[in-house]
């Protein structure tokens, strides 16, 4: 009785199991989320059995990428437009859209003191060069432009700009120190609620267009469980701590 | 419909850019590629191989560390803000001393391949006619090795229109300065711009077919004669 118990047991462990539960998603991931969407991934598949294949990239690249037929299900997006066009032309399900993040923007340096709490050193001139993402084609670079403007800086700084092709580039030109000044996303320096390395200004939430950030299920992943259901846990409060902690908003 | 300010910005700086590279890129090949044909030395492997890295190198390999070398925490970056020139990525210089090594293996190879082919002999029949070192270089290895040469240059010149990936990690983008056509073509896809990329491709295709056909055309013609 007992030895046929755990032997059906352990069959329905090594075959019932992962047939009857764990699928697989493709997700296509905008760079700024890298982080946070690390976390979040790996706590899914422990907590779901499911599998996340995450790929990141800039939003523009992932949507030429989906229109000719790359293979994600999933797509979370920097903005709230390329979802939107995606489910306008019948590549996504427009009624599973939904905004996972707000993201915030920082004036970020990689030396400690260098900026200001309230990023003077922009007005000071005093940096050679300024990393910003290609506003042509990344939200964080939209907003960094718009907030140029706000300040009325745009026409004094704009000889400093150095263009990275995403968030991660315009990063990474900024940690390396090449560019002494970058506008990046604050998720990217932020752990745990707070600012980890060099030196940053918070740019407030109304020197730009709020950077709405959407998840869609794209067509391919229609009837995917592993893709509904990475959708539902972008809800969940376990998933908005981690995002909380990289410092979006909701 | 056709080219753009940006565009025609884009065309112009990738072609300064690669006569700039190609001259300098003459220059220091020869020497390297005469000291390869003719040493004797151990050296010559490694010295060899580390000129036909960029070959088998992916450009990001070349990017990365050039980025980190040149930045303000790495050797080259220390040199040149000592010398006050401020950093070299994102400049139109930092870009001409990545290609210079990015293009090196397609410029120093083929003038190898013709010093090599000249042989010993007609330098050594200069010499008993009392040339000197210089005289046997110019008015017999040269002329000699002419082909060679002509090879190097549109070879160097075409590679370096041609490069994207290494401008990409460190150019920064900037018009005039550092966006190269190739990296303009990039832009306009990433921002769906389909009909100006297919201006700049189109343009792009032609060339490196024309470039090409050019050399194997003359190439064949000087084997013949």
């Amino acid at each position: 009785m007992r030895v046929s118990f755990v032997l059906a047991g352990s069959l329905l462990v090594l075959v019932g199991l992962p047939c009857a539960h764990a699928a697989e998603v493709n997700v296509a991931v905008a760079a700024n989320f890298t982080a946070p969407m690390n976390v979040i991934a790996a706590d899914f598949e422990k907590d779901t059995d499911h599998k996340a294949k995450l790929a990141f990239g800039s939003s523009g690249r992932f949507y030429a990428q989906i229109k000719n037929g790359a293979p994600f299900q999933l797509f979370l997006s920097a903005d709230d437009e390329t979802p939107a066009k995606l489910a306008h032309e019948g590549l996504a399900e427009p009624a599973s859209q939904f905004t996972y993040a707000i993201g915030s923007l920082v004036l970020w340096s990689a030396k400690p003191g260098f900026v200001d709490a309230k990023g003077d050193v922009l007005k000071s001139g005093k940096f050679t060069k300024l990393a910003i993402a290609n506003p042509k084609t990344a939200p964080y670079g939209r907003a960094a432009i718009e907030t140029l403007t706000k300040l009325g800086l745009l026409a004094a700084v704009e000889s400093k700009f150095v263009q990275g092709e995403n968030i991660a580039q315009t990063y990474q030109f900024a940690h390396t120190g090449n560019a002494d000044l970058g506008f990046v996303a604050l998720s990217q320096v932020m752990k745990d609620g707070k600012v980890t390395e060099g030196s940053a200004w918070v740019v407030p939430a109304e020197m730009h267009q709020p950077i709405r950030q959407d998840v869609i299920l794209l067509a391919t992943g229609r009837g995917n469980a592993a893709a509904e259901a990475l959708l539902k846990y972008l809800r969940t409060d376990k998933a908005k701590t981690v995002i909380r902690s990289f410092g979006y908003g909701f | 419909m056709g080219f753009s300010a940006a565009d025609l910005g884009a065309i112009w700086l990738t072609l300064r850019l690669a006569t700039v590279v190609t001259l300098l890129l003459l220059l220091i090949g020869t020497p390297i590629a005469w000291w390869l044909a003719h040493t004797r030395s151990w050296l010559k492997g490694p010295i060899g191989a580390v000129v036909a890295l960029p070959l088998v190198l992916p450009p990001t390999v070349l990017g990365f560390y050039l980025l980190l070398v040149m930045g303000p925490n790495g050797p080259i970056g220390h040199f040149t803000q000592s010398m006050g020139v401020g950093l070299l990525p994102f400049t139109f210089w930092g870009l001409v001393v990545a290609s210079v090594f990015y293009s090196m293996p397609f410029v120093v190879q083929p003038i190898q391949n013709a010093f090599e082919s000249i042989g010993e002999r007609p330098l050594e029949v200069a010499a008993t006619l009392r040339a000197s070192p210089w005289d046997r270089f110019f008015s017999v290895a040269l002329p000699l090795s002419r082909p060679g040469f002509i090879t190097a240059a549109i070879l160097g010149f075409a590679h370096t229109v041609g490069e994207f990936g290494v401008v990409l990690m460190i150019g920064g983008n900037i018009p005039d300065k550092t966006r190269v056509v190739s990296v303009q073509i990039y832009d306009h896809v990433e921002a769906l711009e389909y009909t100006e990329a297919h201006w700049l491709a189109g343009t792009m295709l032609i060339f490196s077919f024309v470039v090409l056909l050019a050399l194997y055309t003359y190439n064949r013609k000087t084997k013949r004669a």
